[in-house]
């Protein structure tokens, strides 16, 4: 253990990580065996846990949080209602004002059920308590996020035909909540990157990557300034890319990666990184296809899933309550959800009338242009979603909801 | 905050004005900025300390290139505006910058990257023309 630095307790935990530190030279610490080539943690198969489905309609945790969120809710439990989708809504409160039992709560109806819907949870900068979003996804292990930004046409953007996957590393990195001041006015914050996550992110992304058909996988770093720290994490990628070669690996710095992206995104496929550059990426990939209004996000642990809004951000006050909203990003990310509950045609068709409201109808809200209200796009797409439906010959049976 | 502004930027960067930030942040947002303005070949930066100052251009140094008179000057011409209006020689500076930025509109002599064809010493030339 490093003599110059009281180091809290709850460090020992990560004694397996190299430090990322660049001026003293860095201490070799417990090298840990169990974690070789054949990374038997990472590679676990992760498809075979039953979700909680009782009577043909499955019960998913929805976290509504605050700001923006519980409008949202509303309005994708209607649609829920009305296209007949057999699921029933658990809700779980969750704000930034919460208590430490309601977290565990949450934690709890999330772990029950296995699967959840969540709004946006607001983190005060003034009070120290470490954020409630990053505890959740670190107490569950929800290690990868995912966001899907494509292009929708109809959205005026500078750039067409986008369609990148940003994978990232969702429970180390700068987001250890480690900081300490022995000093007064000078504060340390210890990154912190272990092998065993590392490996088992790029396993994540090389594998989405095959079963997605898709071809390049971009490792995003900065290891030439944190030369231990991102380079533990490039040294997983390529060896992890050796178990695929069918698929190209790529790295890019992150200063390099965020101007490519804003000139020519078109050369990006897969993109995987740790936690504080997935942030900056995330943002940059939603403003190119139109804003955070659009693009969906998934949060995946081994047998958790959690969808939510892909870039995360409690709105401000002046956007509650005032039915300006986008919906977008809420309803693809339930379709997704209904996704991966096997019920791919309700999903098919939410996701494709989505997309048709804004492309073909040109209804669409304010933050990409419009001057449709939030109801009146939702409206829309639960009119296009039934005659789709009907089209389809899906019958819409209600089996009656267990509504507490 | 830093995700904020990164969605923000890419889709009004004319909201903002001047950003401080720490220097993880300051690496990546300043290379975004730079890519929207068209790369790094045309931004000029600073680095101001408290007792010297060093104004310099952040691309790359382009071996390939070098002693053809194919490069760009216009990232160390306009680090060098920087410099003087850092010694306080504002009207000179702002000569040299409207000169520069007319050249470039006028979209007639300009260097490969830029898509033109001259050399380097032509659109150097054309802009002390333009000073004249």
């Amino acid at each position: 253990m490093a003599w110059y630095l009281k180091l809290p307790t709850v460090v020992g935990r990560h004694m397996m990580c190299r430090r990322s530190f660049s001026i003293i030279p860095p201490v070799e610490l417990l090298k840990h065996n169990g974690m070789g080539k054949n990374n038997s943690i990472a590679k676990k198969n992760y498809s075979t846990i039953p979700f909680s489905c009782y009577g043909g309609r499955h019960v998913v945790t929805v976290i509504p949080g605050e700001g923006i969120g519980p409008e949202m809710i509303d309005h994708v439990e209607r649609i829920f209602d009305q296209l007949g989708i057999p699921v029933d809504f658990e809700h779980t409160e969750l704000t930034g004002n919460s208590t430490e039992e309601q977290f565990e709560l949450a934690v709890k109806a999330v772990r029950r059920n296995r699967i959840a819907l969540k709004g946006n949870i607001a983190t005060r900068i003034d009070d120290y308590k470490p954020s409630y979003n990053v505890r959740l996804r670190q107490k569950l292990n929800m290690f990868a996020n995912i966001i899907h930004a494509k292009s929708i046409p109809g959205v005026i953007c500078r750039h067409s035909g986008i369609d990148i996957i940003v994978i990232r590393e969702n429970t180390e990195g700068e987001y250890s909540l480690l900081e300490h001041e022995n000093v007064p006015g000078v504060v340390e914050s210890l990154k912190v990157i272990t092998r065993e996550k590392s490996l088992q992110i790029a396993h994540f992304a090389f594998q989405y990557a095959k079963n997605n058909g898709r071809r390049k996988v971009t490792a995003v770093h900065k290891a030439n300034i944190m030369k231990l720290g991102d380079g533990l994490f490039l040294e997983c990628c390529d060896e992890v890319a050796q178990d695929y070669p069918e698929i190209e690996l790529d790295k890019m710095i992150v200063d390099n990666t965020a101007m490519q992206l804003v000139s020519k995104p078109e050369q990006f496929d897969v993109m995987v990184m740790p936690n504080l550059y997935g942030n900056v990426i995330n943002n940059i990939v939603a403003g190119l296809v139109g804003g955070a209004g659009l693009v969906p996000g998934v949060n995946i642990g081994r047998d958790i899933a959690m969808y939510e809004v892909g870039t995360r951000g409690a709105a401000s006050d002046d956007v509650t309550g005032v039915d300006q909203s986008n919906p977008t990003a809420f309803i693809l990310a339930s379709a997704l959800l209904v996704k991966h509950l096997g019920l791919t045609h309700y999903s098919d068709i939410l996701t494709m009338s989505t997309k048709s409201v804004i492309s073909d109808r040109g209804i669409y809200t304010r933050d990409i242009g419009g001057e449709a209200t939030t109801h009146e796009m939702v409206d829309a797409i639960l009119n296009l979603s039934l005659d789709n439906m009907e089209k389809h010959h899906l019958n819409s049976i209600k089996f009656k909801s267990i509504k507490q | 905050y830093l995700d904020t502004v990164c969605l923000n930027m890419v889709n009004d960067p004319t909201q903002f004005d001047v950003l401080v930030m720490p220097n993880l942040y300051g690496d990546i947002l300043s290379d975004l900025c730079a890519g929207l303005i068209g790369g790094l070949g045309v931004t000029p930066s600073g680095n101001i300390g408290t007792k010297s100052a060093i104004f310099e251009s952040v691309h790359g140094s382009a071996p390939d290139i070098a002693g053809q008179d194919k490069a760009n000057p216009t990232a160390l011409l306009l680090s060098a505006v920087m410099m003087l209006r850092h010694m306080k020689f504002f009207d000179k500076a702002a000569l040299i910058e409207k000169a520069v930025f007319s050249v470039i509109a006028e979209n007639k002599i300009l260097t490969g990257d830029l898509g033109g064809t001259s050399k380097c010493s032509e659109y150097t030339d054309e802009i002390c023309r333009k000073l004249n």
